[in-house]
């Protein structure tokens, strides 16, 4: 079909589209009026029981986490897939991809690696208490790691971002939550019981284990996220040398 | 202002939809790609909107005051995460397919063989 | 702290979120589609906070501004470098 056919096509389908998607918003409760009661009972009990004064955290780690269990399992298999179709082509040759120009990036990324790294660490550990939590910290936490690239050079972040330490740090993460869910299984209670009881609300000692929970749902997002970039990288045909092509 | 945010999570989708239709570049597609999954997130958030209410955070807030739904900021939250990776296999195939054909507009992308 | 009334800034915040989504679909070259998005990523951001949630905002901010533009960059790179040899 020529792209000409194809724009006459698409004009009339999208107005349907359109008037269909329209038609089915304007059946919603309107703006501001949420009627369920599952959203006030949860605002209510979530402190009082769980001793988290992070409601959303509550639900994704405590209430919920079967459902967050599947969402760090397609994060996993999605990074599974892109590694091994990047890695089917194969590695071009060390050594060309070696140094970073500008001199303004490297001063950004000496500056800001440290404190990107200790905001994410902190993002996570409080993500019980405030908002923040393991996937929002487990990406700033990776983010601080790529600015190691920006300041240095190639070989300095293959130390840190190696392959092997990655994937290990994943398949950690990942099988972390698992075994920690099996834990609590082994012991009688059905599967990611809060297992170590509710500690004092407001404080890092709170909600049992969420906390290790958030801890390796962290360690899995930040390791996936860093595999990615690597592998970007490591599969990149041009030599970053600065000035002319 | 009562229909005003579902009108436009309808716009950001069909805009999206739009650009996905009619790209001639592959990684052109999937940031409109992006585009659409946002209108969702604007709809999950608008439906949980409680009026008058303040975020599901209560450190240091009496308990009892109104918040929002926290569950739909559940779903969205995981959801933005994950739609990272998601596009980074997109970007692969699109890669892959540039490595084999040496171009990446759809259009051309159809004529090519094996 | 509950403001009191947040209406016109969520009403400002859903009109940039228009404009910004079409600006993103509009512009057709990848390399300034990226900086257009990351401007659409902190209009969201600013939507999300009006709309009372802290914890999408953040998570929207840290991806839009760090993940994103990452992976997409270096995928335009290595399409311009092949391109460049053919």
């Amino acid at each position: 079909m020529s792209r000409r056919v194809r724009t006459v096509v698409l004009a009339p389908a999208l107005a349907g589209l359109s008037a269909l998607v329209y038609w089915g918003l304007a059946g919603l409760p309107r703006f501001g009026d949420y009627r369920g009661p599952y959203g006030f009972i949860i605002n209510r009990v979530a402190t009082p029981e769980r001793h988290m004064t992070n409601a959303v955290t509550a639900v994704v780690f405590d209430y919920r986490g079967f459902d967050t269990l599947g969402e760090e399992f397609i994060l996993f298999a999605a990074v599974v897939g892109t590694v091994l179709l990047l890695r089917a082509r194969g590695t071009k040759p060390e050594g060309e991809r070696d140094w970073i120009g500008s001199d303004g990036v490297r001063a950004f990324g000496l500056l800001f690696a440290g404190p990107t790294l200790v905001v994410g660490l902190w993002l996570v550990a409080f993500g019980t208490v405030t908002p923040g939590g393991g996937f929002q910290g487990g990406v700033a936490v990776a983010g601080g790691f790529v600015l190691v690239y920006a300041a240095a050079d190639y070989r300095s972040f293959r130390k840190i971002g190696n392959e092997h330490v990655l994937d290990f740090a994943k398949g950690t993460g990942a099988g972390g939550y698992v075994v920690i869910g099996l834990a609590a299984l082994v012991s009688g209670a059905p599967f990611l019981h809060n297992l170590l009881g509710p500690g004092q609300s407001g404080t890092l000692v709170s909600s049992g284990s969420v906390a290790f929970i958030n801890w390796s749902v962290a360690l899995e997002v930040a390791a996936a996220n860093l595999l990615l970039v690597l592998e970007f990288l490591e599969h990149y045909d041009v030599p970053l040398r600065g000035g002319g092509k | 202002m009562s229909f005003l945010p579902y009108a436009v999570a309808g716009w950001i989708f069909l805009v999206g939809i739009y650009g996905v239709a009619t790209s001639r570049n592959l990684i052109h597609l999937a940031l409109c790609l992006t585009v659409t999954q946002s209108s969702t997130y604007v709809l999950l958030l608008a439906i949980g909107y409680v009026k008058g209410g303040g975020a599901p955070i209560f450190k240091g807030v009496k308990l009892g005051t109104t918040a929002v739904d926290p569950i739909v900021q559940s779903l969205t939250l995981t959801d933005i995460v994950v739609s990272v990776t998601i596009i980074a296999l997109i970007l692969a195939l699109a890669l892959d397919a540039h490595d084999d054909a040496g171009t990446v507009n759809p259009d051309e992308l159809a004529d090519f063989e094996g | 702290m509950i403001v009191a009334s947040l209406v016109p800034l969520q009403a400002t915040a859903l009109g940039l979120a228009v404009l910004a989504s079409t600006a993103v679909v509009l512009t057709r070259d990848p390399l300034k589609q990226i900086v257009v998005n990351a401007l659409y990523g902190l209009v969201l951001v600013l939507l999300f906070v009006v709309f009372a949630a802290p914890d999408v905002a953040l998570s929207m901010l840290v991806v839009g501004s760090i993940a994103y533009p990452i992976v997409v960059l270096i995928a335009i790179a290595r399409v311009r470098s092949g391109k460049r040899d053919r």
